[in-house]
């Protein structure tokens, strides 16, 4: 690499540091913190994040209040990701026990994946054996990355179990993941994106995975892994480009769904790749971005 | 050197019921889960929760089944007093520093919510000048509303001591400790008014502690007002760019 390509390191002190997100004055209504009083109203069903002190409902998280039919709760702004049915999810596996694997999914508790969750080479319909017990870390080892759907949230704990009974499911191979607060996401009809010249996965629970994307669609899914394929330096930067989108979008606390990604893509585009750290260019970019969304809108 | 002197003041200007500038900050440290910094005058305190997650390595065998697992570390910097000090790993004074804070922390965390958990609460000192215990449990109490963890209420401390043995004075900094004033420091619920701790630097007439009490309970209301208008702009700043997460 010549000279001029290297990026020159900027040194800020503190106070002169730019703010990506800015204070408001404006009264927000239904703003709650811990120990503040909610309602003293008969007959209403309190929810997550409330709890009862001498016939009141007092909130115990800091967020808003959200009422539906009778019941209150409040959620809170920030927290680790709360699973719900049917969530399309990014999973590190963190531990193989009897017949299933403990899957790290950034939530209070590790996830469950049953080994009679997952298809397994051979069909649908196999049996699973003892062998496949035995095999069950040739599958999937401690480390792996996978995507997976939640299958059930256990009423008593809250746990998570997964299943991945799909071809889009499965073990990831190649590719670049980004951990992002959980409640950045907005849950959409899809979480496969193919845009901005790379393919996407955005995990409901804040992890989001970026890959090439591959040529034939039967690659995807299962535990075929391919660490062979070259990707060529044209997708790289796509994927490069999108991760710092997403950390600018992260940065300003903007919702993060496809629109979103592709209306910082687009406005990144003015912009070389190298710049794209650069607390002025993710101010930016995020402004622009949330313009382009509304003026969609 | 005295603690008021003929102006009715202290050493630093204050007057007897006046609590030093606080100042704080949400979200300071990007990789935990909750953090917060917080100066009251020259004491400077930064606080990192994570969790509640899955219990980790050598804390596994302490897993509760009905409750969560809060670890809770205290530390000072080297560079926090006016002379360096040699780091030395669990020395007496912090270790009493974590078990007074894990008490009071664990009266307002409700942790039969998150059975098979962990929380971690890391605490620094960066600055010490007197009242180190109030920065870093009402720092704590800002990280973990950061962090999203369910809590009763907060929990707020404040020191108060007596000057010439009957003027009652809130929030005692370094040098008033060390010119000889007795010092109790009060951790309490300020919705509920309950008191979570108390602790005495030394005895106290029986006619002047209920005085003295009194103004370290005025100044944990006092501090519970500014820190909960810190925590209210910061969830509006966060809140503002996503609409506060509703479509």
């Amino acid at each position: 690499m010549s000279d001029e390509e290297l990026v020159p390191v900027v040194f800020k002190h503190a106070i002169d540091r730019i703010p990506l997100t800015t204070p408001s004055e404006r009264e927000v209504s239904n703003l709650f913190t811990p120990g503040e009083f909610v309602t003293a109203e008969e007959g209403l069903l309190r929810g997550h994040g409330t709890y009862i002190d001498d016939g009141e409902i007092k909130s115990s998280v800091a967020g808003m209040r959200e009422q539906v039919n009778k019941l209150i709760y409040i959620r809170a702004l920030k927290g680790r990701y709360n699973g719900e049915m049917g969530d399309v999810v990014i999973g590190r596996i963190a531990e193989i026990q009897q017949k299933r694997w403990k899957v790290n999914l950034n939530a209070k508790v590790h996830a469950v994946l049953l080994l009679s969750a997952v298809n397994l080479p051979g069909g649908e319909l196999r049996r699973r054996s003892v062998e496949d017990e035995h095999m069950m870390r040739q599958y999937l080892s401690e480390g792996d990355l996978i995507s997976a759907e939640v299958q059930n949230v256990s009423q008593s704990d809250g746990s998570l179990s997964l299943h991945t009974r799909n071809l889009k499911y499965g073990k990831l191979s190649q590719g670049v993941l980004v951990e992002v607060p959980p409640n950045l996401i907005r849950r959409t009809k899809t979480h496969f994106h193919n845009i901005c010249g790379a393919s996407l996965i955005v995990g409901t629970n804040g992890y989001i995975w970026i890959y090439p994307t591959p040529e034939s669609s039967e690659a995807a899914g299962g535990f075929a892994r391919n660490l062979e394929l070259k990707v060529d330096v044209k997708e790289r930067e796509a994927i490069a480009r999108i991760n710092c989108c997403i950390q600018a979008l992260v940065a300003c606390k903007m919702m993060i769904y496809d629109t979103s990604i592709i209306a910082a893509f687009e406005s990144a585009r003015e912009f070389s790749t190298k710049d794209l750290l650069l607390p002025e260019v993710i101010l930016q970019i995020a402004m622009a971005a949330q313009m382009k969304m509304g003026a969609l809108e | 050197m005295e603690l008021l002197n003929d102006h009715g003041l202290r050493p630093d200007g204050r007057k007897p019921n006046e609590l030093r500038i606080v100042r704080c900050k949400l979200g300071v440290t990007p990789g935990a889960d909750g953090s917060a910094y917080l100066e009251i005058g020259n004491t400077k305190a930064i606080v990192s929760v994570f969790g509640p997650s899955e219990m980790r390595g050598n804390h596994k065998s302490k897993m509760l089944t009905d409750s969560s697992f809060i670890n809770c570390q205290y530390s000072i910097a080297p560079f926090s007093k006016s002379e360096r000090r040699t780091p030395r790993p669990r020395d007496k004074k912090s270790m009493e520093m974590t078990i007074n804070l894990h008490q009071a922390l664990k009266s307002v965390i409700r942790a039969d919510l998150l059975p098979r958990t962990q929380i971690d609460i890391m605490v620094e000192i960066l600055q010490a000048d007197g009242g180190n215990y109030c920065a870093a449990l009402n720092a704590s109490t800002l990280a973990l509303i950061d962090a999203g963890i369910p809590l009763r209420e907060y929990v707020i401390a404040c020191t108060a001591s007596l000057a010439k043995n009957d003027v009652p004075m809130v929030d005692i900094s370094f040098l008033e400790e060390s010119i000889g004033g007795p010092s109790l420091t009060v951790a309490m619920l300020p919705n509920s008014k309950q008191i979570a701790f108390v602790e005495m630097s030394q005895r106290f007439h029986l006619d002047n502690l209920e005085k003295v009490m009194r103004t370290a309970q005025k100044g944990c209301e006092d501090t519970f007002r500014i820190l909960n208008n810190a925590v209210r702009l910061y969830l509006k700043e966060i809140g503002a760019p996503n609409n506060f997460g509703q479509d």
